[in-house]
């Protein structure tokens, strides 16, 4: 193997602030994403258990359409075909004077993807709770909307918080999509430092790092929650 | 609306298959490959010895953090400097897929491994089977029968994962597409198209992994 080590390239003030501008978008992404996702995935997998059929069967039509796409392609779409087929005005709009159009995109797609995932463990959740449970409270006089206020969300969510962080974690990963619309986050700077510099090997190894970081830091938060949140006897059903 | 030209993929039929063609061969070598090395992976975790179960939780964890375009990147950076001359895009994609799966695959395999119930490998060792015969003839076909349908879901999210590597230029269907697209100044066209087929794969597939399910009865 044939290289020349310099790992002080990464501490040259223009490389150095291109990898923090890189995680800096990282976050941004993935966090307002994270906050898109939660409230659409909670919305529809909510949907999908609800007993109106034409309701969840819309919230079932959403989560396969998301999930049965690639991300890169559905970024395409949000991205060069939306503004076509919107009505004109808003669609120059989108093109010419929306603040920020790689960033608003890379959001609100990554945001509508990873909810299709959302609200499939959201279903999972309420679905792993036994009937019998819903049914006493119908019993007690409990409306549809009491029922899952009081019994259904608050024991689901709590169930679901270790595939959810595993899913934060995700968006993390899949955030680094974004390049491809010309968004520069952290893989994309790394990419870049490669070559202007020639220094593969070094750019990667901190960009990969830094994801790590990332990893063990969301996992330490996932274990303290996993522990807050535990419910007795509940353990493992989810 | 009134503009959609669908014209334009009729007449671009040969080129968009050979690129669908590339991205089924692609997957299709990655999730082989991808299982024969998380079955290794899998296995040496659950050794028993110390630094093998190690290095290979290691190797899993520090690869299911990053980011597949970061490993596409890594790979295509690495693989011609450890083999000394390049090997050509799709060989460089190919090792990195399978390298980036293979870890996913031992997650999955790993817990179909524990599945299979203690007694029967006391049944294999009772009767004199060795360790390596109580894996091959006892522990994994069972735990293969029982992860069909999640290894078919992962195979579906692969198949979705190589449109990535558009980002090397290499020429999968979803390269093609935009190929397409941009010469052809027709992007709403090509990539609705392109939705359109990979939604019509993927769902096809798990439609399979539902009646998988089903005839499992789980």
């Amino acid at each position: 193997m044939d290289y020349n080590w310099n790992w002080g390239v990464l501490l040259q003030d223009e490389y150095l602030s291109w990898l923090i501008s890189g995680v800096g978008w990282t976050f941004s992404v993935a966090l307002a994403a994270w906050i898109i996702a939660l409230i659409i995935g909670v919305l529809v997998g909510v949907g999908r258990t609800l007993p109106f059929r034409p309701l969840a069967l819309i919230c079932t039509c959403y989560v396969e359409l998301f999930r049965n796409i690639p991300l890169l392609v559905q970024l395409f779409l949000w991205y060069f075909v939306l503004p076509e087929v919107v009505p004109e005005s808003i669609g120059r709009w989108m093109k010419r004077d929306m603040p920020n159009p790689e960033y608003i995109t890379a959001v609100v797609g990554l945001g509508c993807y990873t909810a299709s995932r959302v609200a499939e463990q959201v279903r999972a959740g309420i679905n792993s709770i036994s009937v019998g449970l819903a049914s006493a409270a119908y019993a007690n006089g409990f409306s549809i909307a009491q029922t899952y206020r009081y019994i259904l969300l608050p024991i689901s969510f709590r169930l679901i918080v270790p595939p959810m962080t595993s899913e934060f974690l995700t968006i993390f990963k899949n955030s680094s999509l974004a390049l491809t619309i010309g968004l520069l986050e952290l893989t994309a700077q790394s990419q870049q430092i490669a070559e202007y510099t020639f220094q593969g090997f070094e750019a990667f190894t901190a960009a990969t790092l830094i994801y790590v970081v990332i990893a063990l830091c969301a996992t330490v938060v996932a274990q303290y929650l996993e522990k807050r949140t535990m419910i007795p006897g509940f353990i493992g059903k989810a | 609306m009134s503009s959609f030209d669908f014209g334009v993929i009729s007449e671009n039929i040969p080129f968009l298959w050979q690129g669908l063609k590339l991205s089924l061969w692609l997957t299709v070598l990655s999730v082989i490959g991808g299982i024969a090395i998380g079955t290794i992976l899998a296995l040496m975790r659950l050794s028993g010895m110390r630094s093998v179960a190690l290095f290979a939780a290691g190797y899993v964890n520090l690869i299911r953090s990053i980011p597949l375009i970061l490993v596409i990147f890594w790979f295509f950076f690495l693989v011609p400097l450890v083999i000394g001359r390049p090997i050509g895009s799709f060989y460089s994609a190919l090792i990195a897929f399978v390298m980036f799966e293979a870890a996913y695959y031992s997650e999955i395999i790993r817990a179909g491994i524990q599945s299979v119930k203690k007694g029967q490998i006391h049944a294999g060792q009772a009767t004199g089977l060795n360790y390596w015969q109580v894996q091959f003839y006892i522990v994994l076909p069972q735990a293969f029968r029982n992860m069909i349908p999640i290894l078919v879901t992962q195979g579906i999210i692969l198949f979705q994962d190589t449109s990535l590597v558009f980002v090397v230029s290499l020429r999968d269907f979803m390269t093609v597409s935009s190929i397409i697209a941009r010469t052809e100044g027709r992007l709403a066209e090509m990539y609705v198209f392109a939705a359109f087929i990979y939604f019509v794969i993927c769902f096809s597939g798990s439609l399979v992994v539902r009646n998988l399910q089903k005839a499992q009865g789980t």
